[in-house]
């Protein structure tokens, strides 16, 4: 971005001064990132349906262009023709605000993604809290389509969206904490340097495991679309939503499901950074495009894995997922923070703030091999625990059964 | 002369939105007849709030405000009103028979928030804010108000054991 600005002031034209540059250099690549990924919806729906076509031993659309390619304009073109209708005893100005927050909510979380060294929206130093923050504004607009639908399937649909929300931000934002400290800083563009020795998915492997589950029930996609359970509630949220309003809630959940992927290729997978390749020490732009393109890999692979996922699983129960969200995810995740912060203070170097670790410089990678050990350990020692309560409850939920229907547990 | 963007005052323009949302909400929290919208009214008015933070780069406090209170309080407040109320709990009044008790003393507090707003004086440091704020914040915190940190997060605590504590006893009084 700035070489760019510097290229532009190079010419010396009087008209061209840094802050126009500067300016002009917001005006024209903040309309790409956001127009960019609600593009990516007509790969990503045409890719979901081949995919699950695939799973489902089927072909998936094939009809329209060379492999079914064009299958995504046709379906546009449907959903801008559909009529617009608008419930009668429906509230009508949060109903139609809703779609819009939605869409909104989902392309903001782009501006903080480093997309290639050096280049990003807005290099916030409170990064990682903002996609948090943004993300409430998502629920905000559920909440409201659902409430103002006057539909009692909606407002069911909206309740199952809170509850969920709320049970899965807190392991989210513990996993985040755990990123935080091996980065030292909340600047996703500083997270990425930070993994230029290794990877945090090597080195916090269930760290990425509890955010990558609290992130899909987050965006509310199978096995977590309780939301929009379609044999249970209709639709959920968007059962009243026609034509382009529900096109919009549909490129709102797309863009979330992207931007979930490039979180997880950016916070646990290195961002831009290549295996073994310094890309950051290049110059010229061939360095950038290899950056662009292994961080695009990632970012499908996620979106394979989720468009897997959703053609494998079964849908949770709303109890099991609560159950699974408050009783499982939230301890194992304070747990690991715990762990994790005395495993780094342990190796911490020491600076003018800080006395060093007792363990600090003593073998080289100790520090990685130490929180992959702490990982491992925090996942055996909970799924001992868990294993354990789940024998014990299992007999309890034997004799409440038994109890009600009036037979002796013995 | 070239244009110059940085003689813009962009930062009045974003103060007085944000103003216009933090107060504009602010008063239709109390005058909307529907309750499902005032809570709507506070988001805006909290927004505007956020606003003031991200104008004085105090961003982490900024994202904190929208995280906590748009992104949890103002949610559950709604959820609140979604299960209390009916669907569309229209055209119902705010007032009830007691406002005129409290227009007077109303008038005392904005009274004596004038008062104070105007005689004291505001000191205004002209020093750029530090770089990474949320550093500081951190070495603060563990630092040199480790107590009130400290004792607020036992206040936390104990309001989260408490909440436990209310919801598990109602479930054992049914299944008795």
């Amino acid at each position: 971005m700035q070489s760019l600005i510097d290229w532009v002031l190079s010419f010396q034209n009087p008209w061209l001064t840094e802050p126009i540059v500067r300016l002009l250099s917001h005006l024209v690549f903040a309309p790409i990132v956001a127009v960019a990924a609600p593009a990516a919806l007509i790969i990503l729906t045409w890719l979901e349906r081949k995919i699950i076509g695939r799973i489902q031993n089927r072909l998936g659309p094939n009809r329209a262009g060379p492999f079914g390619l064009f299958q995504a304009f046709a379906d546009m073109v449907k959903m801008f023709t559909k009529e617009d209708i608008t419930p009668a005893n429906a509230d009508r100005i949060i109903y139609n605000m809703a779609p819009g927050l939605g869409v909104i909510s989902s392309i903001m979380t782009f501006a903080v993604i480093p997309f290639v060294p050096g280049f990003l929206g807005a290099d916030l130093n409170v990064g990682l809290l903002y996609i948090v923050a943004i993300g409430g504004l998502g629920t905000l607009a559920i909440l409201m389509a659902g409430w103002s639908s006057n539909n009692k399937y909606s407002l069911l649909g909206a309740f199952r969206v809170v509850a969920m929300m709320l049970t899965y931000e807190i392991p989210m934002v513990m996993t985040l904490i755990v990123v935080t400290m091996a980065a030292g800083s909340m600047s996703m563009a500083a997270v990425v340097e930070a993994q230029s020795g290794m990877w945090n998915v090597v080195t916090l492997p269930l760290a990425f495991v509890i955010f990558f589950m609290a992130g899909v029930a987050e965006v509310g996609r199978s096995p977590f679309d309780l939301i929009e359970a379609e044999s249970e509630i209709i639709a959920g949220f968007h059962t009243e939503y026609s034509g382009i309003k529900f096109g919009m809630f549909m490129i709102a959940e797309y863009v979330h499901m992207f931007a979930l992927s490039f979180f997880a290729a950016v916070l646990f997978f290195g961002g831009w950074q290549v295996p073994f390749v310094d890309v950051s020490s290049w110059s010229g732009p061939i360095g950038s495009i290899l950056g662009l393109i292994s961080l695009l890999i990632k970012v499908f692979s996620f979106v394979f894995v989720m468009m897997w996922l959703r053609g494998t699983l079964p849908r949770f129960r709303i109890d099991h997922l609560q159950n699974f969200g408050w009783k499982f995810l939230v301890p194992v995740s304070l747990f690991l923070v715990i762990v994790v912060a005395v495993v780094i203070r342990m190796f911490a170097p020491g600076s003018d703030v800080s006395v060093a670790g007792p363990l600090s410089g003593l073998v080289p990678f100790g520090e990685w091999v130490a929180l992959l050990v702490a990982n491992v350990l925090v996942v055996v020692v909970s799924l001992f625990v868990v294993s354990r309560v789940a024998r014990s409850s299992q007999d309890k939920g034997l004799r409440a059964v038994a109890a009600i229907e009036g037979v002796s547990a013995k | 002369m070239p244009f110059d963007p940085s003689q813009i005052p962009i930062v009045q323009i974003v103060f007085f939105v944000m103003t216009a949302c933090a107060i504009g909400g602010a008063i239709g929290v109390v005058s909307s007849p529907n309750l499902f919208h005032s809570a709507l009214y506070l988001v805006l008015s909290l927004f505007g709030v956020a606003g003031y933070y991200v104008l004085l780069s105090a961003g982490f406090l900024a994202v904190v405000q929208l995280m906590v209170y748009v992104g949890a309080i103002a949610i559950l407040i709604l959820f609140a009103i979604m299960f209390a109320r009916r669907l569309m709990g229209q055209g119902e009044n705010q007032n009830n028979q007691q406002w005129w008790l409290s227009l007077p003393i109303v008038m005392i507090l904005f009274a004596v928030l004038v008062g104070v707003v105007n005689t004291v004086s505001w000191p205004v440091s002209g020093a750029e804010p530090t770089g990474d704020t949320v550093m500081e914040l951190g070495h603060a915190f563990l630092g040199s108000y480790l107590i009130p940190f400290e004792v607020v997060s036992i206040l936390l605590s104990v309001a989260l054991i408490g909440g436990i504590f209310l919801a598990r006893e109602k479930v054992e009084a049914e299944e008795a």
